[in-house]
């Protein structure tokens, strides 16, 4: 038998045993073409999101509102003030008086209050009482950053302003500090990364749970189950087209990341790409389980905006430390695809192919992927029950 | 039978079994709400044949399909199809058989030619066939100019015919299809039962259909008729009537108008069924009543009662009634049910001049699109005013424009002598009304939404009392006073919804398709009602869909493509569309007649 | 007029407390989501691991390091003994920080050298590395004290001396708890003003209401109060928890947060009747509504302050009510802030609750002709 004939009857046959699949992957692509809203789930939201949280949400304070009040201006006291205008951090209010500052404090026109007595050029010299520094503490974590720049201000000050003077005391101790991956601790080359794998979770569940839910309360599911289709090739039939508009939407988001926010991407773009399928097949896996249980489009957005975005965004890890939660909720992290997600892309992004970071995490995503595939595919028998 | 003789599929006698249903029970949810879908069931569908599947809402019809489909799993009994089981060969039945449910899966935003490419791949139809059949299917669906149309741009008959087209891809051996006729109008209905006529003689299709419709019994070789999950009877049609022959009778009085004679009769003992048809009201008594008696205790001496053959409709009103009749207590109306007059100068003489509702020049653009143009009519007051039209024809438009629900583009309307639309939202407590969906508020108890209704209509006190009170007993509501009204059963909830839009003793009543998806029965005393209060000066407004609810009509207006096509009552509108062919056509007939004349003309020119 | 009014929100709050589904929405997720919040966000750090490099003999460095071991935002994961064990450790996470001291710490500091200490973090995470650094630092800081004093040397330059009002243990759990009232009361009062009307479409009630004697105005207001209504109790139960069981000093008076509360409830059941009118179907109504929560949270100042936004978001956070509520809701909290002080936060909130109220009326009114 010839190879030419052999190769048509196994091209006929892969042919006929794909029809319906691909009748049902095309299908989708000609109603994901015809009615934008999925598009704009998969390209626009990814965007728009990744817009305002990169630039909205930004932990590092600058040009913070602080008073100074002076109550002798001396040549030490101007230069302090001098210095701390100097500051990125800073915007300096000098005020004359204590009450002023503190009437503007709980007016809230600043975050602080430096407070340099009289005695300020001797205190300077030699110890004993100290500078009064007072904090708006309502955001701690603010008020810890501005405390912690201050501080840094005052020691560069007083480096600069005795060399050469005097010999004073030195702290005995005094601390390198290096910062890995990250040397100038921009807040949005951690955010950005994170922010991807929420948006990401969002849009994984949210494009599958509304087109499965669409069939059931449009009638065409009852249609397409009472053809000779088999369940999995239904669910293959949704899956293949939102995982490349997914992969789309993500491979949009890392050209963002990296052009826009300019965050480095340390690792490989191949490790990139095969992580995020996995997630995104553990994401659309669990949309259309919940689609398949709700059944009901309105019950669908709203099961998948709650069980997706705000554990996703407080759970992850992304914005608030794990392992500073209570034992239950960092027990309840770990079923979040999006914990995992999270790690894997800080870590290819600023740190590289690390394997044992990698490899751990990324078999957690499989197994999340199974386990919501499976699970769809368990509960999605061919009746309509 | 035996099953095995089922078991060949090809050269079987024609009245092999092609469906088998035996003693199937099928029961929802769980735990202390199980509801039974059906119970019982014991049916066969002959090859060859059409079965009609025929039963009110809620009887159980589309889970019997679905179960023919191997789209459930029965508790009990099995269902062979084709000499297979559906639930344990499922796959195997499905690829022979083609199921069309009710809102048929059609992707609207696929057009004509991929729908139908789409089920081809999905039923694996060989690519070197689809041409021919495609052109078949186009051919007799009359879809062919409408290839690259997208399906949600069709318009309702041609989404059914569509539907069937692309269930038919693969020449079904079994079809079933699941209420094809349900929101068509009758025009399309026509020709769907004509193309399932075709498939059958001329293809050797075998077909179970399911219908709410009464009269398109007559298109089925045998009939089965299925109420709350159990069947009532499975025979030909002709044989439902012929056991009440001679117990069909029709009366006509000179002078006054059917509609009152029927609501005399309706109430009479000895009567199963009393209808308008026209100038005469036609009756179906019980075994072994005399007409005269009867006519006699209802007031009517002396009249002349002509014998007519039964019809399958009379038939089946007969098995209902018989049914539920014991259950039920009496299902007649006193006639004083509906005792106080509606609040308005009953003095003033009925021949009073200005009319209830007036329409001039009245015009509905949307965009380019006319939806109503150039409407004029007016209803006198105490009159039952129907307005009819196939879908799309503006009917609801204009109805809408009437209830101020929507802003006329041009012209004038009045209602009670106001511009619903312009006047203060106080004028509008003089009118009543009740939505097709008989819209309720679902989460709130039967009297809580007569409660808010009458409270919205700016009752209170012991007014608001008194309403109540009459409501729950005059709507035999009491029993269900606390129960959530969505799980009232239908012709329930279409009680509580007329009661809501009474509760303040409108002038006016708007009614959107009232009865659409009620059992007849339900239908029949739902109209009984309408006349009361039409006797009692309330001006009612009714669309519908059922041709022959027109009847009850004093004047019709029937509508197509925005404008008014004929005005007048039944009996005229009839007159008008009698032909050579047809001499006396009943009101479906002169409604498709004129439509398609009215179609012809604008085509032509 | 008022009568009318009172049967429609009787049956609007009937029709939402009767069903099951929508009791459990409004229900179960704002206080689930309150404990898991009020756990789970916060910027402090309770259970850094670190690993310790001392190549130190001296008894100096292990006073150092004893310092950190008896931190609280620190634990011990690993003890190293050389250089190249530090990279793996941090790459694969299995510790934030290292702490390296080197062979000469004690004899420098005998010598009156300064002692280097070396700190290294993970910055992936920036925002903990930052939190991190600060308290090594101050571990740190605290040992060159004490050892100064210790060998009678003079204390060091004039120190600062750092004190945080009306949060002086910098606890960022009394910042963000009290946040999450604003957060869920605007979650709650939008789910249901925003579907109600385009339910009452769906079931076909909505014409039912058009054609009753009912003025817009009237059926506009009937919409409104039950999210008034609702989001009020829900607010005070929030409030109930944040207070008695995660212990928020609530220092302010309860008539100033309330006024707020009104104020804001008008502006957000604004929004939600916008959307409301806005939209046809349920689902539309529900997108409208999330699409509108998640910037207002990123632009409230609720994780992050607005402060560090670009010019140009920061002026847009000025049409998002809940930036207002959420600094009367922390000044009445933490500050104790006077009714006075807070004007410059109503008076924006009262504009724009009236401008949606009237968005929405026109909006409301529109859709019906």
């Amino acid at each position: 038998m010839s190879n030419a004939a052999a190769a048509r009857r196994w091209w006929t046959a892969w042919d006929e045993r794909t029809m319906r699949l691909r009748a049902l992957v095309r299908k989708e692509f000609l109603q994901i073409l015809r009615d934008p809203s999925s598009i704009a789930i998969a390209f626009l939201l990814p965007a728009v999101l990744l817009l305002l949280f990169g630039y909205g949400v930004s932990l590092d304070a600058e040009h913070v509102p602080i008073a100074v009040v002076v109550d002798r201006a001396d040549a030490d006291a101007a230069g302090f003030t001098g210095a701390l205008q100097q500051s990125r951090y800073f915007t300096v209010w000098p005020m004359s008086s204590m009450v002023e500052a503190e009437k503007a404090m709980r007016e809230r026109r600043v975050d602080a209050i430096v407070y340099l007595r009289a005695n300020f050029a001797r205190q300077r010299r030699g110890g004993g009482a100290a500078i009064q520094v007072l904090l708006n503490g309502v955001d701690a974590n603010t008020a810890r950053l501005v405390s912690g720049y201050l501080e840094g201000a005052w020691q560069k000050w007083l480096r600069q302003s005795t060399q050469g003077a005097i010999s004073t005391f030195d702290p005995p101790v005094l601390v390198h500090e290096r910062v890995w991956f990250n040397s100038e601790l921009r807040s949005r080359n951690f955010l950005v990364p994170g922010l991807i794998a929420i948006i990401m979770t969002l849009i994984g569940a949210l494009l599958t749970a509304l087109v499965m839910a669409r069939e059931w309360e449009r009638g065409t599911m009852e249609a397409l189950l009472s053809t000779p289709t088999a369940v999995a090739e239904i669910l293959l039939g949704k899956l293949i087209p939102y995982f490349l508009l997914g992969t789309g939407g993500m491979a949009l988001s890392v050209v963002m990341a990296v052009w826009l926010f300019e965050v480095p991407l340390r690792g490989s773009p191949i490790l990139l790409f095969t992580a995020s399928s996995l997630f995104l097949f553990g994401a659309l896996g669990m949309g259309m389980l919940i689609s398949i249980v709700a059944k009901n489009q309105f019950v669908a957005g709203q099961v998948a905006i709650i069980v997706t975005f705000l554990p996703a965004f407080l759970l992850s890890g992304f914005l608030f430390d794990i392992a500073s939660m209570p034992a239950f909720i960092r027990a309840l992290t770990h079923i979040l695809p999006a914990r995992y997600f999270v790690a894997i892309l800080q870590t290819l992004f600023l740190a590289g192919n690390v394997r044992s970071v990698l490899v751990p995490n990324g078999l957690a995503l499989l197994g999340m992927a199974i386990f919501f595939l499976g699970l769809s595919r368990w509960k999605s028998r061919k009746r309509l029950e | 039978m035996t099953p095995s003789a089922l078991a060949t599929p090809s050269g079987g006698a024609p009245e092999e079994a092609i469906l088998d249903f035996r003693r199937v029970h099928k029961t929802f949810g769980g735990g202390k709400r199980r509801i039974p879908a059906l119970r019982g069931v014991n049916l066969q569908a002959r090859r060859g044949r059409i079965t009609g599947l025929i039963g009110p809402d809620g009887a159980g019809k589309t889970t019997l399909l679905r179960l023919a489909a191997g789209l459930l799993e029965p508790d009990e009994g099995t269902i062979l199809a084709l000499g297979m089981d559906a639930t344990t060969e499922s796959l195997a039945v499905q690829s022979i058989l083609g199921y069309m449910p009710q809102r048929f899966g059609l992707y609207e935003d696929l057009t004509v030619g991929e729908n139908l490419n789409l089920y081809a791949d999905l039923q694996r139809v060989p690519r070197a066939d689809r041409a021919e059949r495609y052109r078949e299917l186009m051919h007799m669906t009359a879809l062919a100019p409408f290839m690259d149309r997208l399906a949600g741009k069709l318009s309702g008959g041609m989404k059914q015919k569509l539907g069937l087209a692309c269930t038919l891809i693969r020449s079904p051996r079994l079809l079933l299809l699941d209420e094809p006729t349900v929101g068509v109008d009758p025009v399309s209905r026509r020709e769907l039962w004509e193309i399932v006529n075709r498939l059958v003689h001329k293809e050797g299709v075998s077909a179970f259909v399911s219908t709410l419709y009464l009269d398109e019994a007559e298109h089925c070789h045998e009939v089965v008729i299925l109420h709350e999950g159990e069947v009532l009877g499975q025979d030909a049609p002709a044989a439902f009537s012929t056991a009440l022959r001679g117990r069909a009778w029709t009366v006509q009085i000179a002078g006054r108008k059917p509609r009152s004679i029927q609501s005399r009769l309706a109430g009479a003992s000895g009567v199963v069924d009393a209808v308008v048809q026209g100038e005469r009201v036609r009756l179906v008594l019980e075994e072994g009543a005399d007409p005269r008696i009867v006519g006699a205790s209802a007031g009517l001496d002396g009249v002349e009662f002509t014998s007519v053959p039964p019809r399958f409709e009379d038939g089946f009103i007969d098995l209902l009634r018989k049914r539920i009749a014991p259950a039920n207590g009496s299902r007649s109306l006193e006639r004083s049910t509906l005792d106080a007059p509606p609040i308005q100068d009953a003095s003033a003489p009925r021949s009073e001049n200005r009319a209830a509702i007036e329409v001039h020049n009245l015009e509905r653009r949307f965009g380019d699109f006319y939806a109503v143009k150039n409407l004029t009519f007016s209803v006198e007051r105490g009159e039952v005013f129907g307005l009819l039209g196939a879908n799309g024809a503006g009917k609801s438009t204009t109805f809408r424009m009437l209830c101020g629900l929507l802003s006329p583009s041009g012209g004038s309307l009045s209602v009670a002598g106001v511009d619903t639309r312009k006047a203060a939202a106080a004028a509008r407590a003089r009118l009543g009304y009740m939505s097709q969906k008989f819209s309720l508020y679902g989460n709130l108890s039967v009297a809580q939404n007569l409660h808010f209704f009458s409270s919205a209509y700016g009752l209170s006190g012991s007014r608001r009392a008194a309403r109540l009170a009459w409501a729950l007993e005059q709507f035999q509501l009491t029993p269900y006073a606390d129960a959530s009204s969505s799980e009232l059963p239908l012709g329930y909830k279409q009680r509580l919804a007329l009661a809501c839009a009474l509760m303040h003793e409108p002038d006016i009543l708007f009614l959107d398709e009232p009865t659409s998806g009620v059992d007849p029965l339900a239908r029949r005393e739902f109209w009984q009602r309408i006349n009361e209060l039409a006797e009692r000066s309330v001006t009612v407004l009714v669309t519908t869909h059922f041709m022959e609810e027109a009847e009850y009509c004093d004047r019709l207006a029937i509508m197509a493509s925005g404008q008014l096509l004929a005005l007048g009552s039944p009996s005229d509108i009839k007159r008008r569309a009698a032909t050579p062919r047809c001499p006396e056509p009943d009101m479906e007939e002169a409604f498709i007649y004129l439509i398609e004349n009215d179609s012809k003309r604008g085509a032509g020119p | 007029m008022w009568r009318r009014i009172l049967a429609l929100t009787i049956k609007e709050l009937l029709a939402l407390l009767k069903d099951r589904r929508s009791r459990f929405v409004l229900i179960v997720p704002p206080f689930a989501q309150l404990l898991i919040f009020g756990f789970a966000a916060s910027f402090d750090l309770n259970d850094v691991a670190y690993a310790v490099y001392n190549e130190d003999l001296g008894e100096d460095s292990r006073a150092l390091l004893a310092g950190f071991d008896g931190s609280p935002h620190f634990r011990l994961a690993a003890v190293l003994t050389s250089d190249e064990q530090i990279a793996p450790l941090i790459d694969n996470k299995q510790v934030m920080m290292v702490v390296h001291v080197g062979p000469r710490f004690s004899r420098d500091l005998r010598v009156r050298r300064p002692a280097a200490v070396q700190v290294i973090v993970d910055g992936r995470d920036s925002n903990t590395a930052l939190v991190a650094l600060g308290y090594a630092r101050g571990i740190v800081d605290r040992f060159s004290v004490e050892w100064a004093a210790r060998h009678g040397l003079t204390a060091p330059n004039a120190r600062l001396e750092t004190r945080a009002w009306f949060n002086p243990n910098l606890e960022s759990r009394w910042f963000i708890v009290p946040g999450i009232i604003g957060l869920l009361t605007q979650v709650v009062s939008l789910l249901v003003t925003s579907l109600s009307v385009a339910r009452e479409r769906e079931e076909g009630t909505f014409d039912q209401l058009l054609v009753t004697p009912f003025h817009p105005a009237e059926i506009l207001l009937g919409k409104a109060l039950p999210g008034f209504v609702l989001g009020m109790f829900e607010a005070s139960g929030i409030l109930a928890i944040v207070v008695f069981a995660f212990q928020v000093p609530l220092v302010g008076s309860l008539l100033t947060l309330y006024v707020g509360l009104a104020l804001f409830l008008i502006a957000s059941i604004g929004v939600g009747l916008m959307i409301s009118s806005l939209s046809l179907t349920q689902q539309q109504g529900l997108l409208g509504a999330f699409l509108f929560l998640v910037p207002s949270v990123i632009l409230s100042g609720f994780a992050t302050p607005i402060a560090n936004m670009p010019p140009l978001l920061q002026e847009i956070t000025r049409i998002n009510p809940l930036r207002y509520f959420l600094v009367i809701l922390r000044g009445v909290f933490l500050e104790g802030t006077p009714f006075e002080l807070l004007l410059d936060q109503f008076w924006p909130l009262a504009v724009i609750g009236a401008v949606n109220l009237t968005v929405a009326a026109w909006l409301f009114r529109r859709r019906m002709g």
